[in-house]
């Protein structure tokens, strides 16, 4: 069983590796660093500020983006176009596939990431000339980008398991730009009444916590992350996520492959 | 015990937004194929052939009734490792060569690691892409694909393969190769079922043909019985050189070439027509019966009793 | 592993997880509360929340007033003496969308009260409201705002009439500004003054906690005038008879007044010994001046919660 898991993982990984498309966003992030440069030398003064904001708002839009995009394209994608008949008709479970597709949609994110937080640190380096103590908190920060990406995925794939490749992008991207302001409509949710309140609590706790995990501005005054926010962000992450996969993974379960 | 089995299965979808319109796309199906058969499934587009093979390799559930094959429920994982899938009009991972989607799919279903490497060659060689071993999927032309396809539906060595429209993208060449495939593949013991609607592959190979229309099975049984069924011809040869008016009215199609006339009619018709033949003085020069091919099989049972039997072209 | 175990297993992850994720975000919340409200102290550069904004600064706006709405109501419930997250807010809403004339008038309200009632920051409240004017020049309401501050918080009656006079002089502007500026001179300080006012603030704004806080101070006024009315009658009445009435009904048998007066909560007024006129319930009634009872202190403000260490 695992090792059918770390097949369709792997696969899914190095599909997504040699699509070229990924390629070009990596490509496209890494040149917004350096823009982040450009735009410091106007700011004087700022330019820390600016490469750090910059720069990390880049590696989380475009992660989010290239989530989506492959994700959803290598998961609709299969199931439309019937790639999936050939590997459903095999000793493999239904279960074990969705699993290994997250497991390898998520490493691939991981690696993007990498070298995406690698292009942040050179822009980093050139600024400044050198790492400040504050600089460390810059990987907390990429930790939670992670994080955030982890339930990205999950959601791509659940809505991948029954709806188009359109639909699971748009209910995608749409829950990513709630959740990020998932805070600020919880203390909305809070100060209402009545059905407004129910309804807004409901949305509020269903979607997923992304301001919590956005610290973007808090590290790039050079400020720590506190390693309790760290630990109840990685519960957080994981919990959801098993949440999202645990949908997926019964939806395709009694779904008819047209 | 048979290799395939459904007893009364069937599939109806649920269509429209509000699910309000059901679409039947199989009537209970009951059919029942040995080992060692090959076994053809007929049928015009729409006609639930492909949907009968994804409720065989459990691609879709039914909504009633069993399959089994080999004596297990699709549904068992363990049958899964004994069948191989080609489905109609491929489409593979683009980004992988054809060894490493063999590969992958041998991994899956089990292929021990050990052998993985020399049985996917050899499967590679046996569909003749051994040259294209390295090269992206997303270079392949149709037929090539078709191939990779064949390669990794047989590559676990399975015990039952479904083939749905084993030839189309393939050229002359390429069709007979699959066809000496499918001897082979009986030759070996396994099972092989496949739909399609070239009828002459369907003659040529099966033992046992279905017809299928409409998600309703309109008959069942080897391509000889069938045909039997249908009302067959005989061709008289005579000299003339005229074709007489009393053999038309018999129903004949009829040829003239120099002084030999060639009568083609049904086969009920042959007495009356030596009759003429004798009443002419015309001298008859051979009798043959044509036989009658499974299209017209085909063709009859697909229209509804409107169409009247028998005489008449 | 057959279907049915698969399913169970997996709606059993499923409802576990939803439990742990929904406790987690408990957690969470309280760790990090007023976090995203601390936000706004990164952005010294309102220009660069508005580049940031990428266009959508409108509905930045949008959020950072909400936030304010939210983060003065729960500081005010709580009584808090520290309300520093205030103005910070209110300047970036307004930096975001200059037009929103809501923000300014909140702030004219609440920015410059002491607390609990405000953030005790007047000087920050004109800054804020001149903003305005400077974005909307033909928006009366906002020469409003600001003379209010002059008037309540300031007491600068002198700036509070320029300011309405300037008002006054915007096309369509509502003719009580005129009558403001005019009666200033004789009339400021006077309960009727006030009560126009507070009239005014009520009446120019939809937003609920300005309102509110309107009509609280109308009821005071209110609350004001019948105490010192109430002890200019027993003074009267003792002028007339040469004693302290023991209790207001012998007001009412001397004719004086009609009948039992009550305070705008229904309590009827109490007499004291020494000829004082007093609430039954001070508490019950917010920002009174008068018919408290000696040495009484209205409840002080408490110190904003602080939140566990780690944002």
């Amino acid at each position: 069983m695992n090792s059918r898991i770390a097949n369709v993982a792997f696969n899914t990984f190095r599909e997504a590796v040699r699509d070229r498309v990924l390629y070009n966003l990596i490509a496209f992030a890494l040149l917004l660093s350096a823009a982040a440069i450009l735009v410091g030398q106007i700011s004087i003064d700022i330019e820390r500020l600016v490469v750090v904001n910059l720069g990390l708002t880049a590696v989380t839009l475009f992660g989010v983006v290239i989530a989506i995009f492959i994700g959803i394209g290598l998961v609709s994608k299969e199931i439309e176009k019937r790639t999936l008949y050939t590997v459903l008709s095999r000793p493999v479970r239904r279960w074990e596939f969705v699993v290994g597709k997250f497991l390898g949609l998520t490493g691939t994110l991981l690696v993007n990431t990498f070298f995406m937080a690698i292009g942040v640190f050179l822009a980093l380096l050139y600024v400044s000339r050198h790492f400040e103590r504050g600089d460390f908190s810059i990987t907390a920060a990429l930790y939670f980008i992670i994080l955030q990406f982890l339930i990205v995925c999950s959601l791509a794939l659940l809505f991948s398991s029954f709806s188009s490749p359109l639909l699971s992008a748009v209910f995608t991207f749409a829950l990513f730009v709630i959740g990020s302001l998932a805070e600020d409509l919880r203390g909305f949710a809070a100060a209402a009444k009545g059905i407004t309140a129910m309804l807004a609590g409901t949305v509020a706790y269903l979607v997923p916590n992304f301001s919590a995990m956005n610290v973007v501005n808090q590290v790039a005054h050079g400020e720590p992350v506190s390693g309790q926010l760290i630990l109840c962000n990685t519960v957080y992450a994981l919990l959801y996520s098993a949440m999202a996969i645990s949908g997926a993974v019964l939806i395709f379960q009694r779904r008819n492959l047209k | 015990m048979p290799a395939i089995e459904t007893i009364n299965l069937a599939k109806t979808y649920a269509v429209g937004f509000w699910r309000k319109k059901p679409r039947t796309a199989l009537l209970p199906l009951n059919l029942q194929i040995e080992e060692g058969e090959i076994f053809g499934f007929l049928g015009p587009n729409g006609a639930g052939k492909t949907t009968t093979l994804k409720l065989l390799t459990g691609i879709v559930f039914p909504s009633s009734g069993t399959a089994r094959i080999l004596g297990n429920e699709v549904d068992d994982p363990g049958v899964k490792a004994q069948i191989g899938f080609l489905p109609e009009q491929p489409y593979f991972y683009d980004y992988l060569t054809a060894k490493e989607l063999l590969e992958y799919y041998g991994q899956l279903s089990g292929v021990p690691a050990k052998d993985l490497s020399s049985r996917v060659n050899e499967m590679l060689s046996r569909v003749g892409l051994s040259d294209a071993a390295r090269t992206q999927l997303r270079k392949f032309s149709k037929g090539m694909l078709q191939r990779v396809g064949l390669a990794q539906a047989i590559l676990h060595d399975p015990k039952v393969v479904f083939l749905d429209e084993p030839m189309s993208g393939l050229d002359p060449i390429g069709r007979r190769e699959v066809r000496e495939l499918i001897q082979q593949l009986k030759q070996e013991g396994k099972t092989v079922f496949f739909s399609t609607h070239i009828l002459s592959d369907a003659e040529a190979l099966c033992d046992r043909v279905a017809v299928i229309h409409k998600g309703e099975l309109r008959g069942v049984g080897a391509v000889a019985e069938l045909t039997a069924q249908v009302h067959g011809k005989v061709e008289i040869t005579f000299n003339a050189s005229a074709a007489p008016a009393a053999l038309r009215q018999l129903g004949a199609d009829m040829h003239i070439n120099g002084n030999i006339v060639s009568a083609v009619l049904p086969e009920e018709n042959q007495e009356a027509a030596l009759e003429v033949l004798k009443r002419e003085r015309l001298r008859l020069t051979s009798l043959t019966p044509v036989r009658s091919s499974l299209e017209e099989y085909y063709v009859q049972n697909l229209q509804p009793a409107e169409k009247s039997m028998g005489v008449g072209a | 592993m057959n279907s049915r175990r698969v399913n169970v297993v997996a709606t059993a992850v499923l409802l576990l997880s939803l439990a742990g994720t929904v406790m987690t975000l408990r957690t969470l919340d309280g760790m990090r509360r007023g976090a995203t409200l601390r936000e706004v102290l990164y952005f010294r550069s309102p220009k660069m929340l508005r580049r940031m904004s990428l266009g959508y600064s409108g509905l930045v706006a949008d959020l950072y007033w909400t936030r304010a709405v939210q983060y003065f109501g729960s500081h005010h419930i709580a009584q808090a003496s520290d309300f520093h997250l205030l103005s910070p807010l209110l300047e970036m809403t307004t930096d975001l969308d200059p037009k929103m004339t809501v923000a300014y008038q909140f702030g004219s309200n609440f920015l410059a009260p002491a607390p609990p009632n405000g953030a005790g920051e007047p000087e920050k409240a004109v800054a804020l409201v001149e903003h305005g004017i400077q974005h909307n020049p033909d928006n009366w309401k906002l020469y409003y705002a600001l003379g209010f501050i002059y008037y309540m918080d300031l007491k600068d009656y002198k700036k509070a009439a320029e300011t309405f006079e300037r008002g006054a002089a915007v096309p369509k502007a509502h003719p009580f500004l005129r009558l403001l500026a005019a009666q200033m001179a004789q009339h400021a300080g006077e309960y009727g003054m006030s009560r126009m006012l507070w009239t005014a603030t009520y009446e120019t704004t939809t937003q609920e906690q300005i309102r509110r806080n309107a009509i609280d101070h109308l009821l005071a006024l209110r609350v004001d005038e019948d105490v010192t009315q109430l002890e200019r009658i027993v003074g009267s009445y003792r002028e007339r008879t040469g004693q302290l009435p023991s209790s207001i009904n012998d007001l009412v048998r001397a004719g004086l007044i009609g009948g039992m007066p009550v305070d705008p909560t229904g309590q009827p007024y109490k007499l004291t010994p020494d000829g004082r006129i007093e609430l039954r319930n001070p508490d019950a009634i917010l920002y009174i001046t008068k018919g408290l009872p000696p040495g009484h202190r209205s409840p002080q403000p408490k110190p904003e919660p602080t939140p566990p260490s780690g944002k």
